[in-house]
């Protein structure tokens, strides 16, 4: 038995038995490049980055752009001949990354979902207009300008919170999130 | 009258409070209560599990938990919120190691997770509880000629749950045409709308809209129904985006399935919240409108 895992077994540990089948199951069919709506954005399709999980290149998966830009639609997942839960492959790669802080730096997907969990962790609600500068500053200038002009446009038909709302105990809500993520001292 | 614990999410605060009210409104014609739960959190959307998988199954079941102390089922319109919520109420039951750090964390908000409900869509409450029949009974206006595309999106029906259809499902479109519209033929009805691609990879999630508009177009819709905020806001109101982006010209309505239902069970256009959308809705109102005239 070997002392330190491999880099496909790494990401393995990382999900659960209902995640379906272990990537080694991969056949390289390709199902999942075909199906997968965002592939053409990708640098390596989801086919490739599991080939390369399974080839343990660590490096080259973190660097990879692909499972950031999942969307989570699970088309792939569903599809799969080996009953490998793909989407959940890219959710683990993810937390990988977070964890490590080895993502690629021009990506905005892992600043926007820490910002989000923070927020959460905070009130138990999200809240829109504090989220917004975690992706918003990252844009072209005319991608900005698109997403406050939408913006505007959705708080005039009253779409937009003004105030963020919080759960009520929220004592009890943080003191629970402690038994799972011990932030902010002991459990 | 059976009841429901509703849980809107956090979009169905503000963003898609039409969805809201059309929910609660239509639901009721039909003798059925959606009771908002208590002192929800939100369901973490994708992003939880992009940081932790055990704290998205806790926050998720907290939400189960407290839908449990009432002894009401779970209804969720939002697809995001939906998928979360089954997912967990199936997961923590298929591990007890799961169930048992989960309950937990539980105890310090005096709460445990039973595995006593059902979690539902939205859309399962028309499609499996109600039924077509039912709902063709109740229609008082039906919305003839008016041809509408059935947006599915994603998590209605993926990741699969019991093995059912997930590459041809025709529940949708059983509820369109039970409102006496026609349900296009929408070739793209299964595809990803883009979700929080919208905020974080621009470029992709435009292009995927795009593809959803031409076709809805193209199969000849008046108006796209949805089933999820998320698909609603990326369809809707960033369809200037798209027009911008494209040089396209999309003037594509996208309501909730619920608002359109409503407007077959012959509910005023305010009550279901219909006025707040970006892209008008009034061209198909011309066809409703005569309907309701005689």
């Amino acid at each position: 038995m070997s002392a330190k895992p491999t880099f496909s077994h790494e990401i393995s540990n990382l999900m659960y038995k209902s995640h379906g089948n272990p990537t080694k199951s991969c056949i390289q069919c390709g199902t999942c490049a075909g199906t997968c709506p965002v592939a053409e954005y990708m640098d390596q399709t989801p086919r490739r980055l599991i080939g390369m999980i399974n080839a343990n290149l660590k490096e080259e998966v973190l660097a990879s752009n692909t499972y950031w830009f999942c969307a989570s639609c699970y088309h792939c997942t569903v599809r799969c001949p080996s009953q490998i839960d793909i989407a959940g492959v890219m959710y683990a790669v993810k937390r990988y990354s977070i964890w490590n802080k080895s993502y690629s730096e021009d990506l905005v997907g892992p600043a926007f979902s820490e910002a989000f969990v923070k927020i959460i962790a905070r009130s138990g609600r999200s809240y829109e207009p504090i989220l917004a500068p975690t992706y918003m500053f990252s844009m072209e200038p005319k991608e900005f300008v698109q997403e406050a002009f939408n913006a505007t446009k959705m708080m005039l038909k009253g779409r937009i919170p003004v105030l963020p709302t919080r759960i009520k105990h929220i004592k009890n809500f943080q003191e629970m999130i402690r038994r799972i993520i011990p932030i902010g001292g002991e459990s | 009258m059976k009841k429901y614990a509703l849980f809107p999410g956090c979009s169905l605060e503000k963003m898609a409070a039409s969805y809201y009210r059309s929910s609660v409104e239509t639901t009721k014609k039909f003798g059925v209560e959606l009771q908002e739960l208590e002192d929800w959190n939100c369901c973490g959307a994708t992003t939880y599990s992009y940081i932790d998988e055990l704290l998205a199954n806790t926050l998720v079941a907290r939400n189960l938990a407290l839908a449990e102390k009432e002894g009401l089922d779970f209804v969720a319109p939002c697809s995001a919120c939906y998928k979360n919520a089954y997912f967990t109420n199936k997961y923590i039951k298929e591990d007890p190691d799961l169930w048992e750090h989960i309950n937990y964390a539980l105890e310090q908000d005096d709460l445990q997770f039973h595995g006593s409900i059902e979690v539902y869509h939205i859309i399962d409450i028309f499609a499996k509880e109600i039924g077509p029949e039912e709902i063709k009974a109740k229609v008082t206006n039906p919305l003839n000629g008016l041809k509408v595309a059935p947006y599915y999106g994603c998590q209605i029906v993926r990741p699969r749950k019991n093995g059912e259809e997930f590459e041809n499902p025709q529940f949708f479109e059983e509820i369109i045409d039970a409102m006496g519209a026609e349900p296009v033929d929408f070739a793209e009805r299964l595809r990803c709308c883009g979700a929080s691609l919208i905020m974080t990879n621009r470029q992709a999630a435009l292009e995927m809209v795009r593809v959803l508009l031409n076709n809805a177009l193209n199969s000849g819709a008046d108006v796209i129904a949805t089933a999820c905020p998320l698909c609603q806001v990326n369809l809707e109101c960033y369809q200037t985006a798209v027009n911008e982006e494209f040089g396209t010209d999309f003037k594509m309505p996208v309501l909730y399935f619920t608002q359109i239902m409503g407007l077959a069970l012959g509910l005023p256009r305010k009550q279901l919240g219909i006025g707040s959308e970006l892209v008008s809705a009034a061209p198909i109102f011309s066809q409703v409108m005569v309907k309701e005239g005689k």
